[in-house]
């Protein structure tokens, strides 16, 4: 799933510092999922923004709201008339639910309340790890159902580098936590298979113009378009 | 081996071609435009290394760019060895710079993957691994023997390179380690460098796998040696530098002399007989000399070690 974090909250309220009307609107897919974006955040957030005013003696009106995804058409309409009490929308959906909020509701403030971080799953419960780069040219087939791209630090396509020591990375995350290597990880589940013989195969140089390297990406399924 | 048949025809390659262990050393750019920095180490080292290593943004510090450096280097009479790293450009530019580096004069080349970003001066920086090493060997093999840059397109003149690589015996998997040297004997390495050696027992296995590979006899193969300053660093090194392999006896010993010079002669004195030693293993083809921040110890490890003089070849 897309998975994101909530703003830390002094930077939401400089973002909606001086508005008296402000919906906060979450999205129920998956930024839900992850506890950071639902309904129920939704909701949290927009109490503690009335508190924070209340405290502060300011006037508001700040409720909040939550499509079912906000990243699609019809689901915005569902809560168009709502938006439209509002001249401001701080959304906690995704990158993609924020703008396509401020693209249905242009003459709307659309504001994010969310750092929408990667392509992730969790691994265990509240704990979530990055799985997919979005490369456009997937490579799994050949690396044991792991991913070299980003979950090697250095994105190798032919095998470890010679940081990789116990099965950790040499890089560790920004708070200090070890990583696996991925390489280590190829590694032992193509051994595993018996199908080490990949380890030794020469991938050439990846084709990023297929991933966001190439510019902005639009897909097309013309067999779904209506006729 | 007539000249006609050298890749590059580097100082680096001759000495291999003749049959002579061959020793490289190593110089680090400063953190400032001040070049004469390189001219000194260059000045120092000149007449006890075949060539040396300038190295890319080292630990991901910057740092006076690699092609200067080299370019400095061999102004002053000191064979260079370009070190680039996959971090800080992308194919477009490692192929411009290998470019512009022949046209400098400089014929040697090491390619590395390169440290994190996470471990220098700007670890908030966007790394660019848009290709990784052994990508980057084959690339540059193919510019020089097939004419071609990396998107097919021909080239009117190749980049006579003599290219190399580096390789961790240190690091894991360990079984993978020999098996990754021939990926990058296949994708066109002409000689590798080792990381840092202070475990023989374990580089010895490591040669062992690499000669019932038969690799030796593919490329040639140099063990890389850090001279330690004092027992300070050996702690350092064990606990903090990543791929590197510190046993607890050779802390000890340089911890058993006084800091300062003692433990300063020391280091040498174990580097010299580690040299030694390795030298011995079959299929070690030379020695790179990595004294960080060290160069002066070069002359007198080189001589105490019987590796001089220097071979000098037409």
């Amino acid at each position: 799933m897309i998975t994101a974090e909530r703003k830390p909250f002094e930077e939401i309220l400089k973002l909606v510092e001086g508005q008296q009307k402000v919906l906060v609107a979450g999205c129920d897919t998956c930024v839900a999922v992850c506890l950071t974006g639902g309904e129920k955040e939704a909701e949290i957030l927009a109490t503690e923004l009335r508190i924070k005013a209340k405290e502060e003696g300011r006037e508001v009106q700040i409720e909040h709201t939550a499509a079912i995804r906000q990243c699609e058409w019809e689901y915005l309409d569902a809560i168009a008339p709502k938006v439209n009490e509002y001249p401001v929308v701080l959304s906690m959906a995704c990158g993609i639910g924020i703008q396509s909020m401020a693209e249905k509701f242009a003459d709307k403030l659309v504001l994010p309340a969310v750092n929408t971080n990667m392509l992730g799953m969790p691994q265990e419960h509240a704990v979530w790890y990055e799985r997919c780069g979005a490369c456009g040219d997937c490579v799994l087939g050949d690396t044991g159902g792991i991913c070299p791209v980003v979950r090697c630090s250095k994105s190798l396509m032919n095998g470890p580098c010679g940081g990789s020591h116990d099965g950790k990375c040499e890089v560790t995350t920004p708070e200090k936590e070890e990583i696996d290597c991925a390489w280590q990880l190829i590694h032992d589940k193509l051994y595993a298979q018996g199908r080490e013989d990949l380890l030794l195969k020469y991938t050439p140089p990846k084709d990023w113009s297929k991933s966001s390297a190439g510019g902005p990406r639009k897909m097309v399924k013309e067999e779904a378009k209506p006729v | 081996m007539t000249a006609t048949e050298l890749k590059a025809g580097s100082n680096l390659e001759k000495v291999f071609a003749s049959g002579a262990f061959a020793v490289t050393g190593e110089c680090g750019p400063p953190k400032s435009a001040d070049g004469n920095v390189i001219v000194e180490k260059a000045k120092l080292l000149k007449g006890f290394v075949d060539a040396v290593n300038i190295t890319d943004n080292q630990t991901a510090v910057v740092r006076i760019c690699s092609m200067a450096s080299g370019y400095l280097a061999q102004q002053n009479g000191m064979e260079a060895i370009m070190q680039m790293t996959c971090r800080d450009r992308n194919r477009l530019a490692m192929q411009a710079d290998i470019l512009g580096a022949v046209a400098l004069g400089i014929k040697n080349i090491l390619c590395l993957t390169g440290d994190h970003m996470s471990f220098g001066n700007h670890p908030q920086a966007k790394g660019v691994h848009d290709i990784d090493s052994i990508q980057l060997i084959r690339m540059y093999k193919e510019m020089r023997d097939e004419k071609k840059f990396q998107c097919g397109e021909e080239m009117t003149v190749e980049p006579r390179l003599f290219i190399g690589c580096a390789e961790n015996p240190f690091g894991d998997p360990f079984e993978f380690r020999s098996l990754r040297l021939r990926k990058k004997v296949e994708a066109g390495a002409d000689f590798v460098q080792t990381q840092c050696i202070f475990n023989i027992p374990k580089f010895k296995k490591w040669m062992e796998m690499v000669r019932a590979e038969g690799l030796h006899q593919e490329i040639k193969i140099m063990a890389g040696i850090t001279p330690i300053k004092g027992a300070g660093m050996a702690r350092y090194m064990q606990k903090f530098v990543p791929g590197m392999d510190v046993p607890q006896e050779i802390v000890d010993r340089i911890a058993a002399k006084e800091k300062g010079a003692p433990q300063q002669e020391e280091g040498k004195a174990l580097g010299v007989e580690m040299i030694k030693e390795l030298a011995e293993i079959e299929g070690v083809a030379g020695v790179h000399i990595m004294a960080v921040e060290w160069e002066p110890a070069v002359p007198e490890i080189v001589e105490k070690a019987g590796l001089l003089p220097r071979p000098v070849l037409a």
